[in-house]
């Protein structure tokens, strides 16, 4: 096996041997990743809702005010509902301002989940504000919105 | 071959709500990274996943490359009777791998 002072060496002189490969090159190109705009996450929103009215509340967003890595941020959404055949969340919805899209996943429920809340995990590109949306099933749209501060982000970086 | 862990209560009672766990082993590429060379990798990520009891859909979610990688995934359903819960994982690259598992309700 190799100690950890050995690969950091074999790190260092690969990312001087890539650096000088670039440098050789005539022109510096920088790519800069797309981002996501507020404009793009409430295009996205709309595309859910078709335009009906959100109204805040009724859902809790649970994620870590502040992230140090951004590749898995763990994340619990909850709505209040009684989940009875007549009155249920039919779905919810997570949007986000700054990654490279604004979609950050669908969850589909039903009268018998009996318990409106999902957790997964999820990758964030940057600072920003997520925004969770609950559709019940009499057509009503419920949201919440937190935010979240990320030391290293995820996404967009470039692979050694 | 991609590796899954689903975690479903072995018993419950009937009426009870309970909690699915699953996790699958996947990549999740973005699509949005490039090689130091400039070059986009391309997206490779499961776009559905589906849980279905005894063939009846019960719960399912759509990915995108901000779900992080190996997705992770906790529901609740509520317990009626004994039966087979069936898992479906879709993705980039005709990725599909399904699992399944079992409750006993009293």
């Amino acid at each position: 096996m190799q100690g950890p002072p050995t690969s950091s060496r074999r790190r260092f002189l690969g990312l001087a041997g890539s650096t000088a490969v670039i440098g050789a090159l005539p022109v510096a190109i920088t790519v800069r990743p797309v981002e996501a705009t507020p404009e793009m996450m409430a295009t996205a929103i709309r595309a859910v809702t078709g335009g009906a009215n959100v109204q805040t509340g009724k859902v809790k967003l649970d994620i870590p005010p502040l992230v140090e890595n951004g590749n898995s941020v763990p994340m619990t959404v909850s709505v209040t509902s009684p989940m009875t055949p007549t009155d249920y969340v039919k779905s919810i919805h997570v949007f986000n301002e700054k990654n490279p899209q604004p979609n950050m996943g669908n969850f589909y429920l039903n009268p018998r989940t009996g318990r409106p809340q999902i957790s997964t995990r999820v990758r964030l590109a940057d600072s920003q504000k997520i925004t969770a949306i609950a559709k019940l099933s009499d057509g009503s749209f419920w949201s919440t919105t937190a935010d979240v501060v990320v030391t290293l982000a995820a996404c967009t970086e470039e692979v050694i | 071959m991609p590796s899954v862990l689903i975690n479903v209560p072995k018993k419950a009672k009937s009426g009870d709500v309970i909690e699915i766990k699953t996790l699958m082993s996947h990549i999740m590429e973005t699509g949005y990274r490039h090689t130091t060379n400039g070059k986009v990798i391309p997206r490779d990520i499961i776009t559905s996943f589906t849980c279905r009891f005894e063939g009846e859909e019960v719960f399912r979610a759509d990915f995108f490359p901000a779900t992080a990688a190996n997705p992770f995934i906790s529901f609740f359903t509520t317990a009626s009777k004994s039966g087979k819960f069936d898992f479906e994982w879709i993705g980039d690259n005709g990725f599909s791998e399904t699992g399944s598992a079992n409750i006993t309700v009293e």
